[in-house]
């Protein structure tokens, strides 16, 4: 029987383009510092620190978590990195939630950063790999034939994920730690922007940010005392479920992978969810490129197979009269410190739970998903958030 | 006097790995084949499936992929992106396409550079050739393939390669 594990705090960092005011470690110190300051906690309190970020080649910084132990007062304590590419930031998450699960520990801090203006990740995703042909343009150049295929085998018309560009660039108006603030993001805009990677739109592609998110989880004693303490309830983890499959192998579907499937029925059978698009009241979902928003939505069951780009195309994914709003913070569109940008999701998912997601809040949500993917859509991160206890 | 300066707040720090990789014996025999100016590919004994290049094992199964299979020089287009957007190390001219071709025979598609079309002619189902560099320029390496362009032929039917894109 495992222990209850809670979120008692969050906080990230306002993310942008260039956060030359500080250091990574300022960066993720910044974040930390906020989370502590949510859960009413100062660095004495922490058990553990468990870090996250995407590959070292980005910024060229090796095992960073080493030079970053003093500013997230991880000295003389238990301090481990996950590795999970872009879906590291919810891999994270859920290695600190199993340290308190496990009983282990009562209080662990959780950080997940990027500073990609200290780094070229285009360039380090598409170094050249020994006797192969240097075809690989960053990651939109892969998923781009994947989005076309998608299209063709759905049916999907074409501005649908010009859709999805506009919708997240509107809610991440209500996020003022999002990093795109677009006020006069239109269709037109999306149709005008470059076509960087045909059938892509450089306005259907996430930004570069620099940018750090952290969230403190406790035990159920934990939670118990800052509730207390801060006044503000906790949001109660009810599921959580890591998969991965392997990047190439035949047959292998990747339009909707299997691992994203079974991720999803996992963590919906732990936190007895039938009917996802009914049982959540909003969901954070890691969309870099405005076409996974349709895709994932087949993935995570919210439709049948064939049938995402219509829930996107009546509406039902926005927060502006939708039954089921995704990325309400903005999303990896208007935010995207890569490592971050998993746990970002997850974040937001328990800020809605809270009830502190300010502008953005869903109002009564009681249960919300995030889910964060990586890698050439091989690696699943998810979890489920609710107000009651488990 | 000192004079007013900008404040130094970056520095470019180039870095230079350098490393040895030792293909190991399934890819040595497709790189050998590249060489050669053919593609060589695996079967697993237990799906069947054709691998190319392959990793020496089934990633469904595995189980080692010891039956070597030759292919042929044509396949098909199962998707593609054009790429128009520069970035450090580049080394093909904008715009560019990049399609996974399925060869045929095969049961894996790999990325390769679609020319000697106009870029918004491509389409999923295009049938295509790889163009070989000249002889005295082959390697075993996927350069020894300078790209791959269309074959004439009418167009595969989507539910042929539909599985592999
Ligand atoms: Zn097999």
């Amino acid at each position: 029987m495992s222990e209850r594990v809670a979120v008692i705090g969050t906080g990230q960092t306002k993310h942008a383009a260039k956060r030359d005011d500080v250091s990574i470690a300022g960066l993720v110190r910044e974040a930390a510092l906020r989370a502590l300051e949510d859960a009413g906690l100062g660095w004495a309190d922490i058990d553990a620190v468990v870090i996250g970020k995407a590959p070292d080649m980005f910024e060229g910084v090796m095992m960073p978590e080493l030079y970053l132990a003093p500013a997230l007062g991880a000295v003389g304590k238990p301090i481990m990195r996950v590795h999970t590419a872009g879906s590291v930031g919810g891999s994270t998450a859920l290695v600190a939630a199993h340290l308190v699960t496990s009983g282990i520990h009562d209080r662990v801090l959780t950080v997940a950063f990027e500073k990609q203006s200290d780094s070229d990740a285009m360039w380090a995703l598409s170094v050249p790999q020994p006797f192969s042909a240097p075809l690989l343009a960053g990651a939109g150049g892969y998923f781009a034939p994947h989005i076309r295929a998608y299209m063709r085998r759905s049916g999907a018309p074409g501005h649908i994920g010009m859709q999805v560009a506009v919708k997240d660039r509107l809610q991440a108006l209500k996020n003022p730690y999002a990093h795109l603030h677009l006020p006069d993001i239109s269709i037109e805009m999306v149709e005008q922007s470059v076509m960087l990677w045909d059938p892509l739109h450089y306005l259907e592609a996430c930004p570069s940010s620099d940018g750090a998110a952290a969230m403190v989880l406790g035990s159920e004693q934990a939670a118990a005392a800052a509730q207390v303490d801060t006044g503000r309830r906790p949001a109660w983890v009810h599921g959580m479920a890591m998969r991965s499959e392997p990047t190439m192998f035949a047959g292998r579907d990747q339009i909707n992978p299997r691992a994203g499937r079974e991720c999803a029925a996992d963590v919906y059978r732990q936190a007895g969810v039938t009917d996802p698009r009914r049982d959540f009241d909003c969901a954070e979902v890691y969309v870099p490129f405005s076409w996974y928003e349709p895709m994932w939505l087949e993935n995570l069951g919210f439709c049948d197979e064939g049938d995402g780009w219509k829930l996107t195309d009546a509406g039902s994914t926005s927060m502006d009269g939708g039954d089921i709003p995704w990325n309400c913070s903005g999303g990896v569109l208007s935010s995207n410190p890569i490592g971050a940008s998993g746990m970002l999701r997850f974040l937001e998912a328990a800020m809605q739970v809270r009830g502190e997601a300010g502008e953005h809040q869903v109002d009564g949500t009681r249960r919300a998903l995030a889910q964060a993917y990586g890698g050439g859509s091989q690696f699943f991160a998810m979890w489920v958030v609710g107000t009651d206890k488990p | 006097m000192a004079e007013a300066r900008e404040p130094v707040t970056t520095l470019d720090t180039p870095i230079r790995l350098e490393y040895l990789f030792s293909a190991g014996i399934a890819q040595s025999k497709n790189l050998r084949g590249l060489a050669e100016g053919r593609f060589v590919g695996q079967r697993c004994p237990v799906c069947s499936k054709v691998y190319v290049p392959s990793r020496g094992s089934c990633p469904v199964d595995g189980v080692p992929t010891d039956e070597e299979v030759a292919l042929g020089n044509t396949g098909t287009v199962t998707t593609f992106c054009v790429v128009n957007v520069p970035f450090a190390g580049q080394s093909i001219e904008i715009p560019y396409i990049v399609a996974q071709v399925l060869l045929d025979g095969a049961d894996i598609s790999f990325m390769g550079l679609i020319q000697e079309i106009p870029a918004d002619q491509v389409r999923m189902g295009l049938r295509v050739e790889a163009v070989w560099v000249e002889p005295d320029q082959l390697g075993p390496s996927m350069a020894s393939v300078k790209h791959f362009r269309p074959t004439g032929e009418p167009d595969a039917e989507y539910a042929s390669y539909k599985d592999y894109t």
